[in-house]
């Protein structure tokens, strides 16, 4: 099947004052119709600003500086932006962490929602309004007229990042960015969010990027992983040879210092020290500086190679389950 | 059973927002604004056994953290009591109740908003203990180069002020602020909840080493199952300002027994989950301005029935270590 996305050796750099901060240096990966990667890691690794890139949404100091990102055989990146804003929200759909960023708090759910809908078609407003409360149905908000009529304060935070996924699947988009859309949020109500960004998925064959910190979730949701580290996609495969066959130092670690990988009551793996500073970043390998397996190679960038069915930047591919 | 170091007795704390000159006046003439209080908690009982780690979880508004502040004695407890040794700390006066409320130190979430930003780490860490005369003026120095050590933050950093470090070292500022008066009880609310994955192992570790170190007790308190279940001896979980349920971690997370606890740890995502089919619990933790009668989780719960609605089911012990608060728990 044809790539919706296709992102190839992505970057995105801020020039700011103090230099120049390469907060995407290398990115890339490929979404399928009707499929969900997992772009995990940690904050400051890029996972966001990769998100942004796609949809054209960095302001300067930063900017595109190379690569490609290829929309349904189209490259956008660069893009005009007239052809752009016919693309975001219609064809590509964005849903952030807090779903405040979405909403306007002072217009009615109804009014935003219609107005997205119209933005890119020339249909009657009836049609656009049903059509949202079909929406909201399909998200799982109980009686959608009446929160059609809401302001967004009316609602809980769980009912508003619902509402934000109604929104983004209004037009039917082929993709849709999931920036955290569920870090905010409490057990269960995630699990509820979770299923249904799930099951539109399946329905539409909707493409999704879901952009998170947890591999747990991604575990659960995702059908490829790729695992980023200070701007770089370090390794990328499906979620089951990443999660129970981690190859990279860093995805081993991670991995590893998650609780319910752990025996009770016994020390965590730890990695040391801290995410490098953007502004210094080390020589070769970002990673080398808290790996374990560092050696004096590890100065010069690891390319990317494929490694056991997936894509991988390092020297020192851990030995097939040093994880578990 | 050794004697509880910590013991909670039907504590309840409300919160009431009272009426203004306006919302006062409007009454007066027959508008139907009332006072609105709050139960944040609500006849709580607990106790926590010397070196014990009890992890308390629960989802956002359900009354973990209040109940937290309160046994850290931030909040007074509108009902009820905190016996800490066997005594109830509001009754303690002088050096005694100094010496119970020093025990009892908490640490908390947001590492960027507990630090005051104008001080130096030496004096966010040292002021305490040279208040209270635990240490000397002359003494302080080397005293908080050590309690620095002890969290593993380098000493030669003491005279930074927090903005000049990361997140996860900030919350080492603020273990290092509460071990330096020598506490014996720590609340820890949410207290690795802002932190990146890699820097939660960190300090979940830390936690662990000054545990079998100084010998102290914990109350744990997070959203987070996996992390309790790695850390805590006995879980207790709340839901909209009660104890449903309290058992040993290992007891507890092979065989939960209220419907919520199930619900919690059947969604709760894990690492060896794949892609699954799977009906999560509906609705959302009801208003505690308005709680439904009976028992809180009645209307999101698949076994309720009329009973539910019309009792408070109490929380009482189903086996020596394990206690649930619901009518039907033998049909989970």
């Amino acid at each position: 099947m044809s790539a919706v996305l296709e992102v190839s050796a992505l970057r995105t750099h801020f020039f700011t004052h103090a230099g120049v901060i390469r907060a995407v240096d290398g990115a890339d990966f490929k979404v399928r119709k009707g499929e969900v990667m997992g772009l995990v890691g940690e904050s400051g690794s890029g996972k966001s600003i990769t998100g942004f890139s796609i949809l054209g949404l960095i302001d300067p100091p930063g900017r595109i500086v190379d690569g490609s990102i290829r929309f349904n055989g189209a490259e956008i990146a660069n893009a005009p932006e007239p052809e752009l804003q016919k693309l975001r929200g219609n064809r590509i759909a964005m849903i952030f962490q807090d779903p405040m960023m979405t909403l306007n708090p002072v217009l009615r759910i109804d009014t935003q929602m219609i107005e997205a809908i119209l933005a890119h078609e020339d249909i009657p407003r009836q049609v656009a309004w049903e059509r949202c409360r079909e929406a909201l149905g399909l998200v799982g908000i109980p009686s959608p007229e009446e929160r059609l009529r809401a302001y967004p304060h009316q609602l809980s935070g769980g009912m508003r990042q619902r509402v934000a996924i109604a929104t983004a699947f209004l037009n039917r988009p082929d993709l849709i960015i999931a920036d955290e859309p569920t870090t905010a949020l409490d057990v269960t109500i995630q699990a509820q969010i979770i299923h249904e960004a799930q099951k539109l998925t399946r329905q539409t064959g909707t493409a999704m990027i879901w952009i998170t910190h947890d591999l747990a979730v991604v575990a659960g949701l995702a059908d490829h992983i790729s695992v980023m580290y200070a701007g770089r996609i370090v390794e990328q495969g499906t979620t089951d040879d990443v999660i129970d066959r981690p190859l990279h130092p860093y995805t081993v670690g991670l991995l590893g210092s998650v609780p319910s990988a752990n025996k009770r009551g016994q020390r965590l793996y730890q990695i040391e020290g801290m995410t490098p500073n953007m502004l210094a970043m080390p020589k070769g390998c970002a990673f080398a500086p808290r790996c374990r397996a560092a050696t004096p190679d590890c100065s010069t960038a690891p390319q990317i190679t494929k490694v056991d069915g997936r894509r991988l930047r390092c020297h020192h591919p851990q030995a097939l389950g040093a994880a578990t | 059973m050794t004697a509880p170091l910590l013991e909670i007795r039907g504590v309840s704390k409300r919160f009431t927002k009272r009426l203004d000159v306006a919302g006062k006046i409007a009454q007066r003439l027959g508008s139907k604004i009332r006072e609105e209080t709050v139960h944040a908690v609500d006849a709580v009982d607990l106790s926590i056994a010397p070196g014990e780690v009890l992890g308390l979880v629960g989802e956002s508004g359900c009354g973990k953290s209040t109940l937290g502040r309160v046994v850290a004695g931030i909040h007074g407890a509108s009902v009820g009591q905190v016996l800490y040794d066997g005594k109830d700390i509001a009754t303690l006066s002088g050096a005694e109740k100094r010496a119970a409320t020093l025990a009892i130190q908490m640490i908390f979430q947001d590492p960027f908003a507990s630090l005051n930003p104008r001080m130096r780490v030496e004096d966010i860490i040292g002021e305490a203990p040279r208040v209270h005369g635990l240490v000397s003026t002359s003494d302080t120095e080397d005293y908080v180069e050590e309690v620095m050590g002890k969290v593993g933050l380098d000493p030669s950093m003491k005279r930074r002020y927090p903005h000049q470090f990361s997140g996860g070292q900030r919350q080492r500022i603020g273990i290092a602020r509460a071990l330096a008066v020598k506490p014996r009880f720590l609340v820890c609310d949410e207290a690795i909840a802002a932190l990146d994955v890699s820097i939660q192992a960190q300090v979940i570790n830390l936690f662990m080493d000054l545990r079998e170190e100084l010998g102290l007790t914990y109350l744990f308190i997070s959203h987070d199952l996996s992390v309790v279940e790695h850390i805590a001896d006995r879980v207790a979980i709340m839901y909209l300002g009660r104890i449903v349920e309290s058992a040993p971690t290992e007891e507890l997370f092979a065989a939960p027994k209220h419907p919520y606890t199930k619900a919690l740890l059947a969604e709760a995502p894990r690492l060896d989950q794949r892609k699954r089919d799977f009906a999560p619990i509906e609705g959302e933790i009801p208003s505690p301005l308005d709680p439904p009668p009976g028992c809180h989780f009645n209307p999101r719960c698949p076994l309720a029935r009329a009973d539910c609605r019309a009792a408070r089911p109490v929380l009482h012990p189903i086996s020596p270590t394990r206690s649930v608060a619901c009518h039907h728990w033998t049909e989970t």
